[in-house]
């Protein structure tokens, strides 16, 4: 068990480590000086070419580019570990730390329960669709629709529908622009209500993908010879159905490891649609005042929330699948 | 979305099952019979090749700009000759840019997913004929670039560019895209290496190239088709996301990109609905097309799933 964690936990770092690699070099093989096109936008090189060149200074000094190339990349390590990730020009000057920090509950409160009850729904409807006919039907084509559908796009429609046309729900915010955030009735309502279109939308899109993946494994389970065998010997369909269902989950939890990228990605576009105040809206902001440490600070934060999801699902699948616990203590399974 | 963990979990070589048949003697007229009676290969071919023929010819024969600004703003859709989908706030011909946008989105999609699908093939064959080390370190690199969230690469490289084409949109997204199919390749290279007739190709003193691609290869020709097709689709969703960002191509236009100036220019609370459902709908109905043809495909390659 040690050995498997460990292993995955390797794996994991050594990611973290290459992502981390990546973000730093990005700026630095990029074609053209970020410095230079920063003084040639504001415009202060055609006037007086001596400040610009003070300019130019001032910034390598501040980015830290007047070091060697081996130093920086120590003083990235050194100011990543203790938590430093710059600060942002966004957010006039605040810590990039602190502004992700204050988005990241937006976010997480969208992805958790869209997460877990598009799985749970959709892994349910998927089983019952495989067995029915009429339901198969109805079901399948919904899906595909759904799965194939990009996140910003149903998004938009469900604001276009229940923001616009019902006016069921507001479509932009966290929370009504005439309120403070305090521990009110009206405050928690309207925080909700703010909520629930992205939540929705993000719901949907995954609610198709997990019912045609479920429904389709469950068919290929029936197939197999181990539900023939259960059939040949008078098994009720019941039991079969249940054995079915054991074996189709394990692929789905891998597939939502393997989903986890996409479904984080889906968050960030649905809130820059309803200008959720989450990681997406920040990312949002960023490229357009072309705030690169707060993007670089976002794009590690994501990595490690992403690793860390990972991380769980591994600890999942080893409690669902009893022969990975076999495996691990010496047994073959 | 989720349609390329199953081709990814569904590892089940359909083709190797049957034993070392080769491919060429198997009878084409049998594809041609079960692909007429498929109603979903049918259905998804006719909507692709209704876009297709959309995206080439649609741009030639309307001749509009899809980025010049006339006068009449905000015009709803109408059948009147003129504009079919209506204008946009600043008076663009809105059927212009959709038609101009679904040729970016299949060029994004055949050229991204086309690398993808080469990179994971490469990668995947290597990995799964070699073993040993090279499976190990290409494995290694395969887990790290599986984690890592795509787009989220995609946005801090595409910021730094001043200047971003279609074109680099493709490969930067056919570079990001390949992970899963190079794992599932690997698992059918895997499964396949250990039959009789690789060995006996082995003894025979082919060279390992040649093997990958005269025995392996055509034995999971019907995967590595499937593989691609959800590749295809993959590409465009991260390509219209990336676009609905504000990292689409400048200059150009694109489906994604359609939808991001709908929502910067408050289209939704104007109620100008009809500039950001079209590109919505384009890439819905390709990207579910692909989809549904990779089901249909698989049901025609795979006797087992065959309705009859």
């Amino acid at each position: 068990m040690r050995r498997y964690f460990g292993r995955k936990l390797l794996t994991y770092g050594f990611t973290f480590f290459i992502a981390a690699t990546i973000d730093w070099l990005i700026p630095r093989l990029m074609p053209g000086d970020p410095v230079a096109s920063l003084i040639a936008r504001s415009g202060i090189n055609n006037q007086d070419p001596a400040a610009a060149a003070e300019v130019v200074k001032y910034y390598n000094n501040l980015f830290g580019l007047d070091h060697p190339m081996w130093q920086q990349y120590i003083n990235f390590w050194t100011s990543l570990l203790q938590g430093d990730l710059g600060r942002s020009v966004f957010g006039h000057g605040r810590p990039v730390t602190d502004s992700i920090m204050s988005a990241v509950p937006y976010t997480l409160a969208l992805l958790l329960p869209a997460i877990l009850l598009s799985y749970w729904l959709g892994n349910s409807f998927g089983a019952i669709a495989a067995r029915r006919k009429w339901l198969d039907n109805s079901i399948l084509p919904v899906g595909y629709v759904l799965t194939s559908t990009p996140y910003m796009w149903l998004g938009l429609m469900v604001a276009f529908i229940l923001g616009i046309n019902l006016r069921w729900f507001p479509i932009a915010g966290g929370y009504g622009f005439n309120l403070e955030p305090a521990f009110t009735w009206l405050f928690i309502s309207d925080l909700i209500g703010h909520w629930f279109m992205p939540f929705f939308s993000l719901f949907l899109v995954m609610f198709g993908g997990w019912a045609i993946g479920m429904r389709n494994m469950i068919i290929y389970e029936l197939e197999s010879d181990y539900s023939r065998y259960l059939e040949a010997l008078g098994a009720p369909q019941r039991l079969i159905r249940k054995y079915a269902f054991r074996n189709a989950m394990l692929p789905q939890i891998t597939g939502l490891a393997l989903q986890l990228g996409v479904i984080v990605a889906g968050a960030l576009v649905t809130e820059i649609v309803f200008s959720y105040p989450g990681v997406g809206q920040l990312v949002f902001n960023a490229i357009k005042s072309e705030d690169y440490f707060l993007l670089q600070g976002i794009f590690l934060f994501i990595i490690v929330g992403v690793l860390v999801a990972n991380f769980l699902v591994d600890i999942v699948y080893v409690i669902v699948d009893p022969r990975t616990r076999v495996a691990m203590s010496g047994g073959k399974a | 979305m989720s349609s390329s963990t199953q081709a990814d979990t569904k590892s089940v070589p359909v083709q190797s099952a049957d034993g070392p048949t080769p491919v060429a003697r198997k009878p084409r007229g049998e594809f041609i019979f079960f692909a007429l009676r498929s109603k979903k290969f049918i259905f998804s071919v006719s909507l692709l090749s209704f876009l297709v023929l959309l995206a080439i010819v649609g741009p030639l024969i309307d001749g509009t700009d899809p980025l010049a600004q006339n006068l009449t703003v905000n015009t709803p859709p109408s059948i009147d000759p003129g504009y079919w989908f209506g204008t946009t706030t600043f008076g663009e011909d809105v059927f212009a840019q959709f038609v101009n946008g679904l040729r970016a989105t299949f060029f994004v999609g055949l050229l991204g997913g086309g690398l993808a699908a080469v990179i994971g093939m490469g990668i995947g064959f290597a990995a799964g004929y070699k073993g040993g080390w090279v499976d190990e370190v290409l494995n290694m690199v395969t887990n790290v670039f599986l984690v890592i969230p795509t787009l989220a690469v995609l946005i801090v490289i595409s910021s730094y560019l001043q200047q971003r084409g279609v074109l680099f949109e493709a490969i930067f997204v056919g570079l990001t895209a390949w992970p899963w199919a190079a794992r599932a390749i690997r698992a059918q290279t895997f499964s396949l290496r250990s039959r009789d007739f690789i060995d006996l190709a082995r003894l025979s003193g082919r060279r390992g190239l040649k093997i990958i691609v005269l025995e392996i290869a055509p034995n999971m020709s019907s995967y590595l088709m499937l593989t691609f097709i959800l590749l295809f689709g993959n590409a465009i969703l991260i390509a219209a996301s990336l676009d609905f960002i504000g990292l689409g191509p400048t200059g150009g236009m694109s489906l994604g990109l359609m939808m991001f100036n709908s929502v910067t220019w408050a289209a939704l609370l104007l109620g100008i609905w009809w500039w950001f459902i079209p590109p919505g709908i384009g890439i819905m109905a390709t990207v579910g097309a692909l989809y549904v043809m990779n089901v249909g495909l698989d049901e025609i390659f795979n006797p087992k799933l065959r309705e009859l």
